[in-house]
């Protein structure tokens, strides 16, 4: 097995740990990459396409590489009323991707949540866990420029 | 100066305390308090009051705060009567606090603390007792499952005790996955120990070998307190039962509501994709890895401890004929006061909704139970005492608990649109009729809200949604059109309204809406141009509808309330 995932380890070869086992690949690369699969499959005796198949079926797991600056539009019922499609839509237009992309460059990647519990402030949206509130188009494109760099 | 009466301060830090801030609140009340304990302890219930203070005294009375901040802190030290919160005397009256007794009052991470309130008790009387008597005791107490199947619990464990196999699977299902329920969180927070005392008589009873707990990864401060508890048990050796030596394993979820499904959460354990298989045979036949295995709810084993305690003829007194004993209900919604509440079976919905949630009479629609999986009930219905077969009758569900209040300013083709928009995402995709048409359904909704609906889609709503329940192996398929069918059942003027004429009588479906602006208040100030995301209103203050993306921005900042939400004009 690829020592990158050594850590899986830390718990039985049982098969009953696969979901163990993911989140922990996940908590290491942000992400369940190809290569994860392939060693959880290694690890757990498991064919990689039934691997694969558990990772698909739990919204916890992501197969995307996270950009190195998480945008994340809140998609609240509060921002849902207050335009959180037309901020979706903005983005669209200017980073050319939709909701669990990343951008092609790595910079960014795109999620929707349920609700940042901001939602005085709507439409919301956080990138690298800071919030920023009542956006606009001009608002938005702002904040985005100040990450590229 | 500190009241020379207080003699320990407690504070509320569970997930909902947290949330509104209890942390700083806990820091400064450390601080200033000096020799006196400061406990963090589970939720007290009423989340709308969060972060909550109370100050034990001398003679044992406490004093509640709520709504605390830091700044509040040297008050309450001298007693003081700012901020001092009681519940509404109407919740207080129809309250009957007995699963919840120990919430917010005891620290759920000290073992001593529960024992010293009574905690183990009711694991002592069973242990006390024939693996038999303890399940006639629970038949007796006629306990059904808390997580809204409804099945009587006595039963279910006598399906295990009579299986005759080395190895026997007890699993606490805590993957609590309805938008808008948090009892089962609360009590896992506040008494964690009530849980696994549960667990622990059931182990007894039926004789099991190995105990599971499939928790949603979503609540770490739940599988926090669970990991201390079941350190605690093994160190005070209560795993060991009848000469075997139980192991408590927790697991976690990865976030699939399917989950919640007794056979989908045992193939979930085994580390397969959570789908739901076809019964016979039973979990108690062939469950986790083909070994007799028995899921109950984490409120069914929080209600254990205390039939043991008190006797099941004792716990049966409370309730009604077909459902005993006391439940609880997370209220959230269109109402005054949130929060957990515990009312005895068979309380009317009408007094949950208004004397304890202090929802506006004029004001509420309908109140939806069982969260996507249940029904709405219309409130000319709200004489209906909650039971498991009174709710069913009217095409809603117990459900867990709970229980979201929906006002008349709420369109209930939305409500319907909002919750099919989560069950067909969740669908796992097994059975065709859930997979597809839950979908569909979903479809026709947003053409119905997005003013495209025609007549015939009522008919085709009505009946794809009973073929899907016909058609579907688990409860998420069976239930999941209830949402539509119970507003088509209640509501189908709204539905009509839609689709004959085009109109949102709500005016919640943002395309049968448009903003205008009244120009008789209007004073020119021109906050709306500027607050405009898109550009919409004109110099002359005339919105362009075609613009206009019905964020209510400009009505929002309109010192004149001069901006509606109006039907638009076809």
């Amino acid at each position: 097995m690829d020592e990158k995932f050594s850590f899986l380890n830390k718990v039985d070869r049982d098969p009953g740990n696969l979901i163990k086992g993911l989140q922990l690949v996940q908590a290491a690369e942000g992400y369940v990459s190809d290569d994860g699969i392939r060693a959880a499959a290694e690890y757990f005796s498991i064919p990689p396409v039934e691997v694969e198949g558990v990772v698909s079926f739990y919204a916890q797991f992501k197969r995307v590489k996270p950009g190195r600056h998480k945008i994340s539009v809140c998609d609240g019922t509060a921002c849902h009323i207050k335009g959180a499609a037309q901020v979706l839509e903005w983005m669209r237009q200017e980073l050319g991707i939709d909701s669990g992309e990343t951008t092609a460059d790595g910079a960014f990647s795109l999620e929707t949540v349920a609700c940042l519990g901001c939602c005085s402030l709507a439409p919301v949206m956080s990138v690298d866990g800071k919030v920023y509130g009542k956006l606009d188009r001009k608002k938005m494109v702002k904040i985005l420029k100040e990450h590229a760099e | 100066m500190m009241d020379p009466r207080i003699r320990t301060l407690r504070i509320g830090v569970a997930s909902c305390g947290i949330a509104a801030g209890a942390e700083a609140v806990q820091a400064k009340l450390r601080e200033c308090a000096g020799t006196i304990p400061v406990i963090g302890v589970g939720c007290l219930g009423s989340c709308y009051a969060e972060p909550m203070v109370e100050a034990v005294l001398d003679d044992g009375s406490g004093i509640l705060y709520g709504n605390v901040t830091p700044e509040d802190v040297p008050g309450i030290l001298e007693l003081s009567d700012a901020k001092r919160f009681a519940p509404p005397p109407q919740r207080a009256a129809k309250q009957l606090v007995k699963v919840l007794a120990l919430a917010g009052r005891i620290d759920p991470t000290n073992f001593d603390d529960y024992t010293a309130h009574g905690g183990y008790e009711g694991l002592k009387n069973a242990l006390g007792m024939s693996p038999e008597e303890v399940v006639n005791e629970m038949k007796l107490s006629g306990l059904r499952g808390r997580g809204g199947g409804g099945f009587p619990t006595g039963n279910k464990w006598s399906f295990l005790a009579a299986k005759k196999a080395e190895e026997k699977i007890i699993i606490c299902n805590a993957d609590e996955g309805d938008p808008g329920a948090f009892m089962d969180r609360s009590l896992m927070e506040s008494v964690p120990h009530q849980v696994l005392e549960g667990m622990l008589i059931a182990a007894h009873a039926t004789g099991a070998t190995k105990l599971f707990i499939y928790c949603r990864a979503e609540y770490p401060l739940a599988i926090k307190h669970l990991k201390i508890a079941i350190a605690q048990i093994y160190e005070h050796k209560l795993n060991v039962l009848d000469g075997r030596t139980l192991e408590i394993v927790i697991k976690e979820g990865a976030g699939a509501f399917v989950c919640g499904e007794e056979t989908a959460l045992i193939a979930s354990l085994e580390g397969k994709r959570g789908t739901p298989r076809f019964r016979p045979p039973f979990p108690t036949d062939s469950g986790y890895n083909g070994l007799p295995t028995m899921i109950n709810n984490v409120e069914t084993y929080g209600n254990v401890p205390l039939i043991l305690r008190e006797g099941g003829a004792e716990f049966a007194k409370v309730g009604t004929a077909g459902s005993k004993g006391t439940k609880l209900f997370a209220l959230a919604g269109d109402l005054k006061y949130p929060g957990l509440v515990e009312v005895p079976m068979g309380t009317t919905l009408g007094e949950i909704v208004f004397d304890m949630g202090g929802a506006d009479r004029d004001s509420v629609k309908a109140v939806q139970t069982g969260g996507p999986s249940g029904g709405c009930i219309p409130a000319e219905l709200f004489d209906t005492p909650v039971d498991y077969d009174s709710l069913r009758s009217l095409g809603a569900i117990m459900g867990s608990g709970g229980m979201i209040v929906i006002g008349k300013d709420r369109c209930m083709v939305e409500t319907a649109r909002y919750f099919l928009d989560f069950t067909h995402r969740e669908s796992c995709g097994k059975c065709t009729f859930c997979r597809v048409g839950t979908t569909r359904m979903f479809e026709t909704l947003e053409r119905i809200v997005a003013g495209k609906g025609v007549p015939e889609d009522l008919d085709f709503l009505e009946d794809l949604g009973k073929k899907i329940k016909a058609g579907s192996l688990c409860g998420l398929g069976q239930t999941a059109p209830n949402p539509v069918l119970a507003t088509l059942r209640y509501f189908r003027n709204e539905y009509e309204a839609h689709v004959l004429h085009r109109r949102c009588d709500a005016l919640q479906c943002n395309a049968l809406v448009e903003l205008k602006l009244a120009k008789d208040k209007c004073v020119k100030c021109r906050q709306c141009i500027r607050v405009c995301p898109v550009g919409a209103v004109s110099d002359d203050f005339v919105i362009d509808a075609a613009k206009c993306t019905r964020c209510n921005s400009c009505m929002d900042s309109c010192p004149k309330h001069a901006i509606t939400r109006v039907t638009k004009e076809n």
